[in-house]
């Protein structure tokens, strides 16, 4: 162990990749510009960094090595207590200096070293060779027989709770619990009755072969950031990247794979909503599968024409395709287009009158299913929108070289893969508002959120429009001003009804319903 | 593997012969030539609610024993009523699953289950037995059990 780890501590090196945002003005102007990344969803004056298998270990004996240099105790032992306080550096050294020290051992389920063999070794020294193996050999004088085996062997082994057994049955033991069972950090003694776990050293030097060796290196790895309060697995399939948080307030995260998602549930980014609200919704989805089987059909009848329409992009501005028909209309409420550019717009906003007027218990539950449709009928809209705007990008990406043989460089129309990005961002949002406004008890700052609402969800649909139609026939000198404005605009609504919901958040001024 | 299975259990076989603990027989033909099914027979302790009547428990090994624990069932007519058999003679104690250990044995098991008889102080079957009867698999171990306090028996 000792050999290969000088040098390979410095995890915030070249390797890994720092996120830092800036502590100033999260939601400012230009603020975007710092990191103009693909779903840039930066919310929090924090950090995080994206950890590969390699770095987590090297990571690992880091922390270890950190409280080493106060506690002065055996290593693989610090790793025990850490692991016990979920690596929680501060908790430990709290406990262990101002508790009781034995009590902290026992919990942790290992032995004071400065204890061993019920003499109390001065907890002043330094010196900590002089209990340097927490395995013990007996000496080979005698033969013992093995309590698992029942055979008699030269060779027992045990940790310092004094059960011994032959070598034999160490591997073996140990092959099930690392192979089989998928443990690393909390194997304990094989002795019935016994709780002390082993520790990295002793395993490392009973285990025989290297693959198992690889294999419990793993299994160490895994339980490290399973307990470590600060790390999370990125949720995306296949990829295994560590994700650390440097506070736990850290809530929006994108892994170097480029999944971007709530470090708290897991689940993708779901701004504004917050985790609670999100999981109480997503389990309503699914109690409702059939309803929302119902909504999340894409395919609508034109409602002029009754032909029948299939949506194949994000936007929600809808031409009936049929020639002598031609209607402008909303995909979502299924009106006509033309008010969905002016202010006197509603689409966004379910009418309560409709269920004041439920007097009887049937009534009241339909105008509860109603407005359950309502919310979920724009929420499954905006989802779909996402997916097919994923879509964009190599619409755009024709663009971007059409343009670039029209004496533009490459650098000069980036701004439409941005533009994308941001549209993405936005319909994202605006897909999670609908979960915020249907568990929201209507209140002043309601009317506020839902104007903002509005005010997004039509800046969203023109750019939308904008980049899936007329960016296809527009001038290709017009294109960037126009593009930038839209975004821009869009990016800036974003913002406002982000800003204006965390306020409230802080201020406590949002009333939920019981859904 | 199965190798220090074979050998365990014979060792194990020839000492519940030869030397068996207060209350419990063993006849060794009751085992099959593999050793991997054994009956053992359990008789109630003197002066305890299980006086005079005997039980039957069945042990099945798999070729991880003694790393795995053995599947302990109680079979045959006679199924002791108690708080923690089950009427299809599912027994819940912890070491049969949680926290066995491949030093524990046969005998230390046969042990710990007349001790927990001989402790009983009233003659019922679980409060769940009826669900947990009707939905359980046939293996006990595949039971997530939550194991009660002794002392509230
Ligand atoms: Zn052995
Ligand atoms: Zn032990
Ligand atoms: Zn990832
Ligand atoms: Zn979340
Ligand atoms: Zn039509
Ligand atoms: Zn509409």
């Amino acid at each position: 162990m000792e050999s290969d780890e000088e040098g390979i501590y410095d995890v915030e090196s070249d390797a890994s990749i720092n996120y830092n945002s800036s502590d100033d003005g999260i939601y400012s102007e230009g603020e975007n510009t710092a990191h103009g990344e693909a779903n840039d969803f930066m919310d929090e004056p924090t950090s995080y960094k994206c950890l590969t298998s390699d770095q987590i270990f090297n990571y690992m004996m880091k922390v270890v090595d950190e409280v080493n240099a106060i506690l002065q105790l055996p290593p693989h032992i610090t790793c025990i207590l850490l692991n016990h306080f979920k690596w929680d550096k501060e908790k430990l050294m709290e406990r262990y200096y101002e508790g009781d020290q034995d009590k902290i051992f026992e919990e942790a389920q290992t032995i004071n070293p400065f204890r061993l063999k019920g003499k109390v070794v001065s907890s002043n020294t330094n010196n900590i060779t002089s209990f340097s193996m927490q395995s013990t050999k007996r000496p080979l004088t005698t033969q013992e027989v093995c309590d698992i085996c029942y055979l008699p062997s030269q060779h027992m082994n045990g940790l310092q709770c004094g059960h011994f057994f032959c070598i034999d049955c160490w591997n073996e033991y140990l092959r099930i619990k690392i192979i089989d069972e998928g443990q690393g950090q909390k194997i304990a003694c094989p002795a019935n009755d016994c709780n002390i776990l082993t520790d990295y050293e002793t395993i490392l030097s009973l285990l025989r072969g290297s693959d198992i060796k690889t294999k419990y290196h793993q299994r160490l790895t895994d339980g490290f950031v399973m307990s470590h309060h600060l790390m999370k697995w990125c949720p995306s399939p296949g990829c295994s990247v560590v994700v650390k948080v440097t506070t736990a307030g850290t809530r929006n995260v994108t892994c170097i794979c480029g999944h971007a998602f709530c470090f708290h549930c897991l689940q993708p980014i779901h701004e504004p909503v917050r985790c609670p609200l999100l999981k109480k919704w997503l389990r309503k989805c699914n109690d409702d599968s059939e309803t929302a089987h119902w909504i999340s059909a894409n395919t609508k009848e034109c409602p002029k024409c009754r032909a029948t329409i299939e949506k194949n992009g994000g936007c929600n501005h809808m031409i009936c395709q049929n020639k002598s028909c031609k209607f402008d209309f909303c995909w979502i409420c299924l009106s006509a287009w033309s008010p969905h550019g002016s202010s006197w717009y509603n689409c966004n906003r379910y009418d309560a009158n409709d269920s004041v007027a439920a007097r009887t218990a049937q009534e009241k539950s339909r105008a509860a299913l109603n407005r359950y449709l309502f919310y979920c009928d724009r929420y499954m809209n905006h989802r779909q929108s996402l997916e097919l705007e994923h879509k964009l990008y190599s619409k755009i990406k024709f663009k971007m070289e059409e343009m670039q043989q029209h004496n533009m460089s490459w650098i000069e129309v980036q701004f439409l893969k941005k533009a994308v990005d941001i549209l993405c961002k936005c319909r994202n949002t605006l897909k999670y508002t609908y979960v915020f406004a249907f568990y929201l008890r209507s209140n002043n700052q309601a009317t506020i959120f839902e104007a903002n609402q509005k005010d997004l969800e039509m800046a969203t649909e023109r750019l939308s429009e904008y980049l899936e139609r007329d960016v296809t026939t527009d001038e290709l000198s017009n294109i960037k001003q126009k593009v930038q404005d839209k975004a821009k605009y869009c990016e800036g609504r974003c913002e406002a009804l982000l800003r204006h919901v965390y306020e409230g958040y802080d201020m406590d001024l949002w009333e939920y319903l019981d859904e | 593997m199965s190798n220090t299975m074979e050998k365990r259990l014979q060792k194990e076989l020839m000492k519940l012969v030869s030397e068996p603990p207060a209350g419990v027989t063993f006849d060794s033909e009751s085992a099959d030539s593999k050793l991997t099914l054994w009956k053992v027979k359990v008789v109630g302790a003197k002066d305890t609610l299980y006086d005079g009547e005997s039980f039957i428990l069945q042990f099945k090994f798999t070729p991880k024993y003694p790393f795995e624990s053995p599947q302990v069932i109680f079979i045959g007519p006679n199924i002791p009523v108690h708080p923690h058999i089950y009427s299809n003679g599912h027994i819940c104690l912890s070491i049969l699953t949680d926290d066995w250990s491949p030093a524990l044995s046969v005998q230390a098991v046969c042990l710990s289950i007349v001790s927990m008889l001989s402790s009983c102080k009233k003659k019922v079957r679980p409060p769940d037995n009826v669900v947990y009867v009707s939905t359980c698999s046939k293996n006990p171990k595949k039971t997530n059990w939550y194991y009660h306090d002794d002392s509230q028996s």
